[in-house]
């Protein structure tokens, strides 16, 4: 019981309501003015001195966007968002041009180690070693809207691997970029994925060749910091034939009043015989006790298994933000390709959660698995939205979603929204889900054998999610393992 | 007569169908207004399409595109078109009310000898009679759906039957509705049925044509209430001629300790639409909904269900199947809501696919709304073709891939049947089946 003793104790130490990120890190930042207009993107694009197409691009996107209307559909409140009230725009003030870590500001560098990121190559994560060596891990961190340092780059350059900054790619791999930024989200999308087109300042890219198995995990971490600016990271990751990559997600921001929005674009490519792995831990603020403040987590993610026999898989563990509205997606367009998606959606407090997948299956013998994990309590709104559709021409498709929501609590909602078409005769769908609350009876067992109400709990939980934690890489598990101890503190008992 | 009643753009000349239709609609004063209310209720929102959530699979812009004007009252020829269409589809011992083109039919009906605490009127009578409490049950369904609004403003005709307290009717009560095949035309009905305290009725609903019935539109609804300890057993046929369209509504609410039990198959049709609203208004009482549909051609039903759980310790069950072959498409949509206060809910949905033909699709959305924590709540969803082994089985024993193919289905769908409670039901429907697997050849 060492583990739960341990979240007991943390959690003992911080208040339910005091966010463990929530330190604010004062450092000058160089902002676009408030607002968004074609200056505004025109500004963006200026910053990262872009070539002219990707500005054209962008503006297409902003008028684009102009014709389009907020999606009104998922289970989630909100008061209207002034997009006119937002900074689209802002960088930790250069110095100077980074060449080395130690040229970074301090107070950066500070504020990712209050957060646990092993940002310098020699803090390998404690405890995790592997056979043949230690395992390392290159951090892609994005501070608000800018790439402040990568680690690991020569190594991976060994390999063959494009791992920088997607500003850096636009310059340099113009030709990778052109082929498939846009082509699994594509700039009309939908509301925040066209918003996004239009003023994403930065996020990570990444290019594995054919044939290279990715020799460590790739990682990133996103911190929203300024007040007031929405964070728009675009994230492109492509897997060349036969081609292997572990990419790690984290985010967190520090405590605010105002709500903050955040509309990211995630895009994968597999190719032939390649494989991504995509796992998520977000943690970020998810307003306080009354409900107020919290990040908007607007997310529009999506991988094409564009080759035959390729694999996405989709790992997600939602903690935190004020409003989840994501919905990682694979389209299955290979033959015998694979989407997976396992989640953890845990909601307390005032959050509110509406979130899932799309298994869109295209080619021949596709797979996909589903296995959702809801845990609301609080007052908090937890709905799974997914879809599950095979064409025409998918013969024998094949699909397992297994999608069970737990209660804590007698105020919270737990919501399953699953659409199931099938168009060909061959496709095998197979849905299932439960609701319900912990069972009285195991509690009891487990406090008469002397745990606390809130160690049994954990326990309970934490069975409950052991399927999808299972697929997260060891070090987030650890770390995921926590976080929903920490996130369902407070709504026991 | 002749004048569309609504385009699928909303507005012009609409306003102007109701009053043209003026004349076939009973009801003064307080039921025009109703009527009035409703109908500027559909104008507003035109005939539901695919961006509507809740129609996102029957797009009735597309499929129907206008509504038709109503049929005028049967003739004699009519009457007896319905009457020999009719004899198929009679049930031995059961009292028989029949509407041809949405008016009732006295000569075809069989009202049978006069039970004790059993009342039957016909919608007409009593719009036409000032009972204005009875008025108001007969347009509470809600106006936000644009076909319940159509059909509350331009309902012509149906059955009203009241069942007293303590009452147990002895004979089902059979509403039949059947299109005579004039000109194309739409019926518009509703019926109600109020089940009084420890009660207990039987009811079959069977949607018929005459021969030639050509592209015709049934617009139904029933509106049901079932008092305390009071028990409906409920079937409904849908064997529509194959060019028609049929769009139905019901809903339904229980009081404390009632049971009802239901099963619905659809058959017949070109395009079909039932949507019930099932509504717990007590505690302890328990709902069986089963359905099946059986579709081939370029057949389009749709079966959407909803579960309102509003009081605690209710249960319900829901069982769907659906076979689809050739071109036929499918849709299921399943709600259940707990709200918060309902605990000790146990609700659980099961919808199954059976997929027979590469062109054909069904599409399933069992949709879970939780607000309460100490529940039991589950649905399941499945979606595939006949076992190959299963086949090989049964044709390695001599049978014929048809044979085969038909025994495997029977026990699919008997899955559903096999809750209906009575007996002569039971058997009503698995004959109706029958009928389908024997037209499949």
């Amino acid at each position: 019981m060492a583990a739960v003793q341990e979240t007991v104790d943390r959690v003992r130490r911080i208040d339910v309501d005091q966010y463990r990120y929530g330190f604010e890190t004062l450092i000058e930042s160089d902002k676009a003015p408030k607002g968004l207009s074609e200056d505004t993107v025109r500004f963006i694009s200026a910053k990262k001195s872009e070539p002219a197409w990707m500005l054209e691009w962008r503006l297409e996107a902003y008028r684009r966007w102009l014709t389009m209307t907020e999606p009104t559909w998922a289970r989630v409140n909100y008061p209207k968002i002034d997009y006119q009230d937002l900074y689209y725009y802002s960088a930790p003030k250069p110095k100077k041009q980074v060449a080395s870590l130690d040229e970074i500001d301090p107070e950066i560098l500070k504020t990712y180690e209050k957060l646990g990121i092993p940002l310098r190559e020699v803090e390998v994560l404690e405890g995790v070693v592997r056979p043949e060596g230690e395992r390392r891990i290159a951090v892609d961190a994005v501070f608000d809207s800018v790439s402040v340092a990568t680690t690991f780059q020569k190594e991976l350059k060994q390999a063959g691997v494009i791992f920088m900054p997607i500003s850096e790619a636009i310059r340099e791999h113009p030709e990778l970029v052109k082929k498939y930024l846009g082509t699994v989200v594509p700039t009309s999308d939908n509301y925040f994925a066209t918003l996004n087109s239009a003023v994403f300042s930065d996020g990570s890219f990444v290019y594995v060749p054919p044939g290279v198995r990715c020799p460590m995990e790739l990682s990133t971490y996103f911190r929203i910091n300024e007040r007031n600016t929405g964070q728009f990271e675009r994230t492109l990751i492509i897997a060349d034939k036969g081609a292997y990559v572990s990419y790690l997600e984290g985010c967190t921001a520090p405590q605010r009043d105002e709500n903050q929005l955040h509309a990211a674009v995630v895009e994968l490519v597999t190719l032939d015989d390649a494989e991504i792995k995509y796992s998520t831990v977000q943690n970020w603020y998810p307003g306080n006790s009354e409900g107020i403040g919290g990040i908007y987590n607007f997310v529009t993610k999506r991988g094409d298994c564009r080759g035959n026999n390729s694999k996405i898989s989709w790992t997600q563990v939602e903690t935190g933000s004020a409003i989840t509205w994501k919905y990682p997606s694979c389209i299955l367009r290979g033959d015998n390709s694979r989407g997976e998606f396992y989640s953890i959606a845990i909601s307390n407090g005032h959050q509110q959660v509406d979130s899932g997948t799309k298994m869109i299956h295209l080619g021949k013998n596709t797979t996909s698995r589903i296995i959702s994990k809801g845990i609301a309590a609080g007052v908090s709104q937890n709905t799974y939205r997914g879809l599950v559709t095979a064409h025409r021409k998918a013969t024998g498709a094949r699909n397992f979603t297994a999608c069970d929501s737990l209660l804590i609590g007698d105020k919270c909602g737990a919501h399953t929204v699953p659409y199931v078409e099938a168009k060909n005769s061959s496709a095998l769908f197979e849905h299932e889900a439960t609701t319900s609350k912990i069972s009285e009876d195991v509690l009891f067992y487990c406090v008469q054998r002397g745990l606390s109400q809130e160690e049994a709990v954990g326990l309970v939980v934490n069975g409950f999610v052991k399927d999808v934690l299972q697929q997260l890489p060891m070090e987030f598990a650890v770390e995921a393992q926590k976080l929903i101890s920490i996130s369902l503190e407070g709504s026991v008992g | 007569m002749n004048v569309v009643v609504a385009k699928t753009e909303t507005g012009r000349a609409m306003s102007d169908a109701l009053a043209i239709a003026r004349d076939r609609l009973a009801g003064t004063g307080k039921v025009a207004d109703y009527r009035r209310q409703a109908f500027d209720a559909y104008a507003r929102e035109g005939l539901p399409h695919r961006r509507i959530e809740d129609w996102k699979y029957t797009d009735l812009r597309a499929l129907m595109r206008e509504v038709l004007p109503l049929a005028p009252a049967p003739d004699a020829p009519a009457l007896t078109r319905a009457g020999s269409a009719l004899k198929l589809h009679a049930i031995a011992g059961a009292r028989r009310l029949v509407l041809v083109d949405g008016v009732f039919a006295p000569k075809l009906s069989e009202l049978g000898d006069p039970e004790k605490g059993l009342g039957i009127r016909t919608l007409r009578e009593v719009l036409e009679a000032g009972d204005a409490g009875l008025h108001t049950q007969l347009f509470a369904p809600d106006n936000s759906n644009p076909m319940v609004a159509l059909n509350s403003a331009m309902m012509t005709d149906g059955m009203v039957i009241d069942v007293a307290d303590g009452a147990v009717l002895t004979e089902p009560l059979h509403i039949v509705h059947i299109a005579s095949g004039g000109t194309p035309a739409a019926m518009v009905t509703r019926s109600m049925l109020r089940l009084g305290k420890d009660s207990g009725a039987t009811l079959v609903e069977s949607y018929i044509a005459a021969d030639g019935a050509k592209a015709y539109q049934a617009h139904d609804s029933l509106i049901v209430s079932i008092g305390n300890h009071a028990r409906l057993d409920h079937v409904r046929l849908v064997e529509d001629g194959r060019d028609a369209f049929n769009i139905s509504s019901a809903v339904v609410t229980l009081g404390a300790h009632a049971h009802f039990n239901t099963f619905g198959m659809t058959s017949g049709a070109n395009v079909s639409r039932y949507q019930a609203t099932i509504a717990f208004a007590g505690e302890g009482s328990r709902v069986e909904t089963n359905g099946v549909n059986l579709l081939n051609g370029r057949q389009h039903a749709d079966t959407t269900l909803f579960l309102d759980h509003a009081v605690p310790r209710c249960d319900s069950r829901e069982v769907f199947r659906a076979v689809v072959d050739d071109r036929g498409h499918s849709v299921f949509q399943g709600r259940i809501i707990v709200r918060p206060k309902a605990q000790k809910t146990d609700a659980k949905m099961m919808t199954r696919a059976l997929l027979l033909s590469d062109d054909a699709e069904a599409d399933n959305k069992p949709e879970l709304e939780i607000f309460a924590d100490d529940v039991t709540c589950g649905h399941g969803a499945t979606t595939g073709a006949l076992d190959e082994s299963l086949l090989f089985y049964l044709r390695a024993r001599g049978l014929s891939e048809k044979e085969a193919q038909a025994l495997l289905i029977q026990a699919f769908v008997g899955e559903a049947i096999e809750s209906i409670a009575n007996d002569t039901l039971r058997e009503l429907a698995i004959s109706a089946a029958q009928r389908w697997l024997e037209a499949r050849g």
